[in-house]
């Protein structure tokens, strides 16, 4: 029997459940995602399952597993744990070196992480207790606008009009879009005024510069807010590959670093 | 801690005192802000109740949410103090964690005295319960924003203080003498140095007391301001925590990290985040918090002067320089690794990072700063995930810094 020698990393999202493996040179594997629905510790052993059915591999093939992500407390399998900021700094390190500024959009939060030359975290911001800039807020307004989640970049594809959506509040925001609406404007430009406000809000958190990256699930599914934030900052805005996985590769990455001991990363 | 016996004794013999003067008539009872001028009410023989003392318990016992929305019902808004909402709807509902002290609720108050020098809400608070049992409500409109404490600030304030005197000798039927003034002030000030001392030890590697000990520890130099109790209890506490120091006994087993705490506790979660920095082996060793009942310029020889010095000093009192230069001081002190500011949805006046002073002070001092969403009291304004991700995110983040030089 051989020596186990991947690493295995699920990020248990409020949406998606994500999981990465890593061989034991850092060398990403295999990536899987599932839904989280209401079963965090079910959606993580799906996601797990998947990851191993993905890579051809059993369970007996991983040294470790380590969580992240909301639920990274409640998932049995996982024998260590890193918050999303630093599983999300870590992941984005392995595809662009430091000093960056990952900008990470998931389903129910936002986060802006600061990292210096050294790959070291130096600061962080997250949303307030509020949805505005988060993936539950498209989720919003695709239900304002009637359309699946996934329709709503093909959508705004086709915008003529720049709107704004004023509100701070997501559920005002909706309220916004029924008055558009009525006004006449077009659901298009509705869509793109959703991505918009994305953008903006993220950007109100804290002062985004230098080398920027993009992670999280809304960056992966919806390029227009990449576009957009590239836009607001007038410099290109990196999107590494696997971007929504990213937290479970980063976590992936902390479990090899601390089987080589202190110093590891 | 040993002390903490007596401090519930003490404190249920605060309560019992304050009400059985409410219902037997045995002394005039007032009600006081937190840091007003208390030693004018001891002087005159009241028995004094702190409102935003009750706001804490109602918070700490997780009441305040229960029955905060009778004031909202009553125009009282959710953006605004909710020690203020929690009172006055616990008030209304006749709820209240007094009643675990024998209490059936607040005890009645037969003047009302306010100073301003925290918020504006505490006068209309007051001015509530000055409707509702037709009493006088008196006070001192502080200053607010000094940057310096000027010689015209502390006339104005003694000027102000001066003023209440009829009223409060009125309602006590009885005058101001000068020596119980001053014995009321030369109390306060040892209460002030005692207090001090013991937050002092958490200058010490580890820290024999963490801040979430402190704000229940802080309950004498609240509501005891200007007694002999509370010296004697903080002479006990002092002695315990230099014993402590002595043997190198820490608050948490291990102290990997030191924190500094600037803002409102979050009342209604202080045992959980009590218990997550101490998992994180983390020790949150001084706040700004209970350092703001040291009051360094109380002089029995000169008291209402000294009183007026000491109410302006006050930290929330002060501009945004004063305050940087104090974190800066405090950070030094206590050889923090990283500063953590509440802000305090509902107390803006006890949030000091909405004009950029976190960033400034890390710019300042390179010491890392984390900004948390809550409340004092309003649990709806607070995520527990938001907040212990913000937290543990921060911890790793000081597993990752280069070292810091100890001071």
């Amino acid at each position: 029997m051989t020596a186990p020698t991947c690493y295995a990393g699920i990020d248990s999202g409020s949406w998606n459940t994500k999981a990465a493996l890593v061989d034991g040179e850092g060398r990403l594997i295999a990536t899987a995602v599932v839904r989280t629905g209401a079963d965090v510790q079910g959606a993580a052993e799906r996601a797990y399952a998947s990851l191993l059915s993905r890579a051809g591999l059993t369970r007996e093939a991983v040294a470790a597993v380590w969580s992240t992500g909301f639920g990274r407390h409640s998932i049995p399998i996982a024998t260590g744990a890193r918050t999303e900021l630093d599983a999300h700094a870590r992941g984005a390190l392995q595809f662009v070196p430091g000093p960056l500024t990952v900008v990470d959009i998931g389903g129910q939060d936002a986060k802006i992480i600061l990292v210096d030359g050294e790959g070291r975290r130096v600061g962080h911001k997250m949303n307030r207790k509020c949805a505005a800039g988060t993936g539950s807020f498209l989720e919003e307004m695709a239900l304002r606008l009637d359309v699946p989640i996934g329709d709503l970049p093909r959508l705004a594809s086709g915008f003529v009009e720049e709107l704004d959506l004023g509100s701070f509040c997501t559920v005002f925001s909706g309220t916004e879009v029924l008055g558009l609406i009525r006004q006449g404007k077009r659901p298009a430009d509705l869509a793109r005024a959703a991505y918009r406000s994305v953008a903006k809000r993220v950007l109100e958190m804290e002062r985004v510069e230098g080398t920027v990256v993009a992670t999280g699930g809304v960056v992966a599914h919806h390029p227009m807010v990449v576009e957009l934030l590239a836009a607001a900052i007038g410099a290109p805005v990196k999107v590494p590959a696997h971007a929504q996985e990213i937290g479970a590769l980063g976590v992936a990455m902390s479990a090899l670093a601390a089987s080589r001991g202190p110093g590891g990363a | 801690m040993n002390a903490s016996a007596r401090l519930k004794e003490l404190m249920n013999a605060h309560f019992a005192g304050v009400d059985r003067a409410a219902r037997e008539r045995t002394a005039p009872v007032a009600w006081c802000t937190s840091v007003g001028p208390v030693e004018l009410l001891r002087a005159l023989g009241y028995e004094v109740f702190f409102p935003e003392n009750h706001g804490a318990m109602l918070g700490a016992s997780r009441v305040a949410n229960e029955v905060m929305g009778r004031a909202h019902a009553l125009g009282y808004s959710p953006e605004i103090c909710s020690y203020l909402t929690s009172d006055i709807g616990s008030y209304l509902l006749k709820k209240t964690p007094l009643q675990r002290h024998g209490l059936s609720g607040a005890p009645r108050a037969d003047v009302l005295v306010y100073s301003t020098n925290q918020c504006r809400e505490v006068r209309d608070w007051f001015e509530f319960y000055a409707r509702e049992w037709n009493v006088p409500v008196v006070g001192v409109t502080s200053f607010r924003d000094i940057g310096e404490v000027e010689t015209h600030h502390v006339d104005a304030i003694v000027r102000q203080l001066e003023a209440l005197v009829p009223t409060l000798e009125s309602v006590a039927g009885r005058r101001l003498d000068a020596a119980r003034l001053e014995e009321a002030v030369g109390l306060s000030r040892t209460c002030s140095e005692l207090w001090g001392s013991c937050l002092r030890a958490g200058a010490s590697r580890p820290a024999p007391m963490t801040f979430f000990d402190g704000t229940i520890h802080m309950g004498p130099a609240v509501v005891l301001r200007g007694t002999r109790e509370a010296c004697d209890y903080y002479r006990l506490l002092d002695a315990e925590l230099r014993e402590r120091v002595r043997a190198g006994v820490g608050a948490l087993p291990r102290e990997r990290f030191r924190i500094y705490w600037d803002g409102m506790p979050v009342w209604g979660r202080l045992r959980d985040l009590a218990a997550l920095f101490a998992r994180l082996e983390t020790s949150v060793v001084a706040s700004t918090y209970c350092n703001s009942w040291i009051f360094d310029a109380l002089d029995p020889a000169d008291p209402l002067p000294s009183m007026a010095r000491a109410s302006l000093e006050l930290f929330i009192a002060r501009a945004e320089g004063p305050k940087e230069r104090y974190l800066e001081a405090r950070i030094e002190e206590f050889s923090v690794d990283g500063v953590i500011f509440h802000d305090s949805r509902t107390c803006p006046n006890n949030s000091n990072a909405r004009f950029g002073m976190p960033q400034r002070l890390r710019k300042a001092t390179g010491t890392p700063v984390l900004v948390i969403d809550g409340d004092l009291n309003d649990l709806r304004c607070y995520s527990d995930e938001q907040a212990r991700t913000n937290i543990e995110g921060f911890v790793e983040q000081l597993e990752g810094a280069p070292p810091r030089a100890t001071a």
